[in-house]
C-alpha cells in the first residue's frame, strides 16, 4: 500500500503524460504537480494513497470518455448515422453489460479504495497509543501559541515578513509569509502527541509534510499526531477562514534531533526564568516605553494599527480612546471593570479583541499599557508596574 | 372604473392586463415570472462574476496591490451567496416556471400568486446582501459578510452588521425557495396531462420534483442554524460558544445539513434537463428514463445523510469518519449511472452538435471531473490534504460551474427559440461555448495544482512558489469573464429577432412543450392535452 509497484508507476507516467490527469505531475518527484515531500508516515502514506487513487480516476476519465467520444466520431448524423431506438437493456446480455461497470465501480469504492482508505484512517486517528511527548498548540488571531507541558515552555509565534514586503515596496524574500520570529522546535524520530485549540475563532493548524491538519476549536480540545523523520524546516499556514489576517498566520516548525532539542529546551527555560524575574523587578518609565513599542508592533497593531487609528468601527482606535484615557486602577489598586487594564487582560467577548493574559507576560502587558497610555497624542502620564499585573492576574 | 370590472371579468382579463412596470410586478403568468427568474438570474450571475474578478486580479501576484484582506474576506463570500442563491438557483427555478407547465400540459403553475410573490422576495434579498458593501461607503458598519459564505460560528459572532444582513437576506431567500417548492410539487402532482403517469414524466420535471423536496426538507435547518446564530450574536444565547455550554461545531452540522444537499439541488435540475438535450440532438430515445428516476431519488436521500463530510478534519470521532467515508463514496454509484445512460443515450444516435450539445457534452466530461475528484475528496486521510486547500475551490468549481452553469447555459440555448420564437446566433454560441471551455480549465485547473501543492483557500496573500499557477488561474477568469458577455448578447440579440424558430425548433425533440407555438402563447394548454406515453 505505501509503495507503488512498478508496472503501477509506469502506468501513471504514462497517463499523466498524456495530460488528462487532474493532479498528478509528469514525474512522481516533482513536487510542483503534486504533494510536498512527507515527512511522516502519515504524510508519506497519504501521498502514496493519493498517487493510487489519481491512477484509479485517470483511468475511469479516460476509458468513460474515450467510450464517448468514440461516440461522438462515429455516431454523428454528418457521417451518415441512422439513430436506433433502444432505450435500455433488453436481453440478459445487455443486462449484464450494464451491470458489470458497476460491479467494478463497487469493487473501486469499497475495496480498490475503501480498504486503504480504512487503514489510513485508523493510523491517522491513533491518538491512543504512548506518545513520546506532547505539544499544545493554540490558535489565537493571527498568531499561534505554543506550549510544550512536559518542560513548561510557552511561547507565542508570529508572522515576521515586514508590511514593506507585503505592501510591494520592498523585495519580497525567500519564505515570504511563512516566516516567523518563534519556530516551534521538535525532536525527529520522536511521536509527538499535538492538542489543539482556541482563544476566539476556528483555525486550522496545517504542514502539507506532515500530512496533518487539525481544526482548532475554541472550547474544546482536538487532537493528532506526527512523528518527524527528517530534520528540517516545515511551513503550514492557518487553513480555516479566521478573520482579517487569516492569511497571515503561518506555522513553522524545526524539525532536529534529539541532542539540539535538549540544548533549546535549556535555553528556552533559561529565557524564561530572565522573562518572569521581570515582572518582580521595578522597571523605570523609558525601558516600559521601548518595551512597549516594540510588543504592541508585535500583538496590538495588527487591528489598533501603527499610529494607535484603529480601523474603525471594527478594530477601534486608541488614540484619543475613552477607554485608554480613563483610570489605571481603582484607589486600593483593583481592577476596574472595563477599563483599559481590564481590556488588555481579559479582552472584550464575542469581539476580535482577545485576552492577552493567557499568551503575554506580565512585563509585556505592563508595557503595552504604559505605552498606549503615553502614546498617539494619549498623554496620561501614568505607569503600570509588571508586579501589579502579577497582582492582578 | 371600468378596468376594475374588466379585471374581475376572466375573459376580459387579458384587454385590461397591465402593461409597463405594473405587468411584471403583478404578473401570475407562468411564462413572464421564468423570464424575470431568467433576467435577475443573469444580472446576478454578472454581480457575482464581478466581485470574483476583483478578487483573481488581487491574486494575480503575491502581495496586497488592490484591497485590505477584510474587504477581499467580504468578497470571497458574497460572492459564493450571491451565485448560489442569486444565480443559480433563480435560473432552475425560472427553467421550472417556464417548461413544467409546457412539459405536462397545465395552463399554468398550481399556485400562480404564491409564484409572483417567491419571484418578487429575490431582489429584496440581493439588496440586503450586497447594501452592506454601499452602507460602508457611507461609514455605517464594516461592509459585507465576511466570513464565507459558510458564516462559521464563532468568526460570524464576531463579524459585523454585515452578518445580520446576510442572515436576513438567507431567510428571505428561504422563503422565497420553499414558496417556489412547494409551487413546483403540487403543480407536477395535481396538473399532469391524462395518460402521464408519474413514472413517464419527463426527467426535467422528476430532476425538479426532488429538488423541492430537498428544498423543503433542508432550508428550516438552515434558517433555524442562522436564527440560532442571530440569537447569539444579539440575544445572549450560547448555542455556539463553549464558555455557555455551546459548540462551534454545531454550527456546521446545522449548516452542513443544508449545505451538501444544497449542491444537489443546484445539480438536479440539470441532470433532469441533460436527457432532453442529448435525445434530441442525437435523435434517440433517452436510455434508461426509469433507472434515472430512481438514481435522482437515490442520490437525494444519499445527499441528506452525508453532510459531515464538509469538515473531516474538525475532528469527529473515528465511527463517524467512516461512516461519512463511505456513505459519501456510495453517492458515486447512483451517479454513475447517470453518466450511464447518458453516454448510452448517445450511443449509436445520429448526433448533431448544436451549441446546446456542445454545452451538454462539454457539461459531461468536465463534470465528471468534479465526481471523480469528489470521489477522492471522501478519503478521510488523503482529505487532510485536500481539505480547506484550493483542490476543493477547484473541486466544487467544476461541479458548480460546468455541472451548475454550463447546465443552466445548456438549457437557456436549447429553449430559447421556444421562448422567443427566434434562432439565436449559432456561430456565437459556439464561439462562446469554447471560450467558457477553455477559459474554465485554464482558470481551475491549475487550482488543482495549487491545492495539492499546499496553498490555503481564501487567502489574500500568498507564499512565492504559489505565483505562476496564480497568474494562469487569474488570466483565464478574465477571459471566462469577458466570454460571458457573448453570451448575454446573444441572448439579446435572440429576443430581438432572428430567423424564425419553428414548433419543433429542433430535428429530435418529442414532448408535449414542442407541440406548442414558438414562442407558445401567452396562455397555453388552456384544453389540457392528452399525453401519448
Amino acid at each position: 500500500m505505501t509503495t507503488l509497484n512498478p508496472r503501477a508507476r509506469g502506468l501513471y507516467r504514462f497517463f499523466a503524460g498524456l495530460g488528462l490527469t487532474l493532479a498528478a505531475g509528469t514525474a512522481l518527484a516533482d513536487y510542483t504537480w503534486n504533494f510536498p515531500k512527507p515527512v511522516t508516515p502519515i504524510g508519506r502514506d497519504t501521498l502514496s494513497m493519493h498517487n493510487q487513487f489519481m491512477i484509479i480516476i485517470t483511468v475511469l476519465f479516460v476509458v468513460v470518455f474515450a467510450i464517448m467520444i468514440y461516440s461522438m466520431l462515429k455516431h454523428r448524423k454528418s457521417v451518415g448515422a441512422q439513430p436506433a431506438s433502444f432505450s435500455g437493456p433488453r436481453n440478459a446480455l445487455q443486462w449484464f453489460w450494464v451491470l458489470v461497470p458497476f460491479a467494478i465501480l463497487l469493487f473501486i469504492d469499497f475495496v480498490l479504495m475503501g480498504i486503504p482508505a480504512f487503514h489510513a484512517v485508523i493510523d491517522m486517528e491513533d491518538t491512543r497509543t504512548r506518545a513520546d511527548m506532547v505539544l499544545k498548540v493554540t490558535g489565537l488571531q493571527w498568531k499561534w501559541q505554543y506550549e510544550y507541558p512536559d518542560s513548561g515552555i510557552k511561547f507565542v509565534s508570529t508572522l515576521t515578513t515586514p508590511r514593506a514586503q507585503i505592501e510591494g515596496t520592498e523585495a519580497k524574500g525567500e519564505n515570504y509569509l511563512l516566516e516567523v520570529d518563534n519556530e516551534v522546535v521538535l525532536p525527529i524520530g520522536k511521536k509527538v502527541r499535538i492538542l489543539l485549540t482556541s482563544t476566539d475563532v476556528i483555525h486550522t493548524w496545517w504542514v502539507p509534510q506532515f500530512g496533518v491538519k487539525r481544526d482548532a476549536i475554541p472550547g474544546f480540545l482536538r487532537e493528532t499526531w506526527v512523528r518527524i523523520e527528517e530534520p528540517g524546516v516545515y511551513r503550514g499556514q492557518c487553513a480555516e477562514l479566521c478573520g482579517k489576517d487569516h492569511g497571515f498566520m503561518p506555522v513553522v516548525v524545526r524539525a532536529v534531533p534529539e541532542a539540539e532539542y535538549a540544548a533549546w529546551v535549556d535555553k528556552k527555560k533559561t529565557e524564561m526564568a530572565a522573562a518572569a524575574a521581570g515582572s518582580d523587578k521595578a522597571w523605570t518609565k523609558d525601558e516600559l516605553m521601548a518595551a512597549g513599542k516594540a510588543a504592541y508592533d508585535k500583538n496590538c497593531a495588527a487591528c489598533h494599527q501603527a499610529e494607535g487609528q484603529g480601523i474603525p468601527p471594527a478594530f477601534p482606535a486608541l488614540a484619543g480612546s475613552k477607554i485608554v484615557n480613563g483610570p489605571l486602577l481603582s484607589p486600593d489598586g483593583k481592577l476596574i471593570p472595563d477599563s483599559h487594564v481590564d481590556r488588555v487582560m481579559n479582552g472584550k467577548a464575542g469581539t476580535a479583541m482577545q485576552s492577552f493574559k493567557a499568551t503575554l507576560s506580565d512585563a509585556d502587558l505592563a508595557a503595552i499599557i504604559t505605552f498606549e497610555r503615553n502614546s498617539f497624542g494619549n498623554k496620561k502620564g501614568d505607569m503600570i508596574q509588571p508586579a501589579q499585573i502579577k497582582a492582578l492576574r | 372604473m371600468n378596468t376594475a370590472t374588466h379585471a374581475l371579468d376572466p375573459h376580459g382579463a387579458h384587454a385590461a392586463a397591465p402593461t409597463g412596470i405594473l405587468r411584471w410586478l403583478t404578473t401570475t403568468n407562468h411564462k413572464d415570472i421564468g423570464t424575470m427568474y431568467m433576467t435577475f438570474s443573469l444580472l446576478m450571475f454578472f454581480v457575482g462574476g464581478a466581485m470574483i474578478l476583483a478578487v483573481r486580479a488581487e491574486l494575480f501576484q503575491p502581495g496586497l496591490q488592490l484591497m485590505k484582506p477584510e474587504f477581499f474576506n467580504q468578497l470571497i463570500g458574497v460572492h459564493a451567496l450571491v451565485m448560489i442563491f442569486a444565480a443559480l438557483m433563480p435560473a432552475a427555478t425560472g427553467f421550472a416556471n417556464w417548461m413544467i407547465p409546457l412539459m405536462i400540459g397545465a395552463p399554468d403553475m398550481a399556485l400562480p400568486r404564491l409564484n409572483n410573490w417567491g419571484f418578487w422576495l429575490l431582489p429584496p434579498a440581493a439588496i440586503l446582501l450586497t447594501l452592506p458593501f454601499v452602507l460602508a461607503l457611507f461609514g455605517i458598519g464594516d461592509g459585507a459578510v465576511a466570513t464565507g459564505w459558510t458564516l462559521y460560528a464563532p468568526l460570524s459572532v464576531q463579524g459585523g452588521i454585515g452578518v445580520d444582513f446576510a442572515i436576513f437576506a438567507i431567510h428571505i431567500l428561504g422563503v422565497s425557495s420553499i414558496m417556489g417548492s412547494i409551487n413546483i410539487i403540487a403543480t407536477i402532482l395535481n396538473m399532469r396531462a391524462p395518460g402521464m403517469t408519474l413514472m413517464q414524466m419527463p426527467l426535467f420535471c422528476w430532476g425538479w420534483l426532488v429538488t423541492a423536496v430537498l428544498l423543503i426538507i433542508t432550508l428550516p435547518v438552515l434558517a433555524g442554524g442562522v436564527t440560532m446564530l442571530l440569537t447569539d450574536r444579539h440575544f445572549g444565547t450560547h448555542f455556539f460558544d463553549a464558555a455557555g455550554g455551546g459548540d462551534p461545531i454545531l454550527f456546521q452540522h446545522l449548516f452542513w445539513f443544508f449545505g451538501h444537499p444544497e449542491v444537489y439541488i443546484l445539480l438536479l435540475p440539470v441532470w433532469g434537463l441533460m436527457p432532453h438535450v442529448l435525445s434530441t440532438f442525437t435523435r434517440k430515445p433517452t436510455y434508461g428514463h426509469t433507472a434515472q428516476v430512481w438514481s435522482f431519488i437515490a442520490i437525494g436521500v444519499l445527499g441528506l445523510v452525508v453532510w459531515a463530510h464538509h469538515f473531516l478534519t474538525a475532528g469527529l470521532p473515528v465511527p463517524a469518519l467512516l461512516y461519512f467515508m463511505y456513505s459519501t463514496m456510495s453517492i458515486s454509484l447512483p451517479l454513475a449511472v447517470l453518466f450511464f445512460c447518458w453516454i448510452a443515450t448517445m450511443w449509436r444516435g445520429a448526433m448533431s452538435f448544436e451549441t446546446p450539445m456542445l454545452f451538454a457534452v462539454g457539461f459531461i466530461v468536465l463534470f465528471g471531473i468534479a465526481g471523480l475528484t469528489g470521489l477522492v475528496l471522501a478519503d478521510v486521510a488523503a482529505d487532510a490534504q485536500y481539505h480547506h486547500s484550493y483542490f476543493v475551490v477547484a473541486h466544487f468549481h467544476y461541479a458548480l460551474f460546468t455541472g451548475g452553469i454550463m447546465g443552466v447555459m445548456t438549457g437557456v440555448y436549447y429553449w430559447l427559440p421556444k421562448w422567443t420564437g427566434h434562432m439565436y446566433s449559432e456561430k456565437l454560441g459556439k464561439l462562446h461555448f469554447w471560450l467558457t471551455v477553455v477559459s474554465f480549465n485554464l482558470t481551475f485547473m491549475p487550482q488543482f495544482f495549487l491545492g495539492l501543492a499546499g496553498m490555503p483557500r481564501r487567502i489574500p496573500d500568498y507564499a512565492l512558489q504559489f505565483a505562476e499557477f496564480n497568474a494562469i488561474s487569474t488570466v483565464g477568469s478574465f477571459i471566462l469573464g469577458l466570454s460571458q458577455l457573448i453570451f448575454a448578447y446573444n441572448i439579446w440579440r435572440c429576443v430581438k429577432g432572428g430567423e424564425k424558430a419553428s414548433d419543433a425548433v429542433w430535428e429530435g425533440t418529442s414532448g408535449l412543450e414542442w407541440e406548442l407555438s414558438s414562442p407558445p402563447p401567452h396562455h397555453s394548454w388552456e384544453t389540457q392535452p392528452v399525453s401519448k406515453a
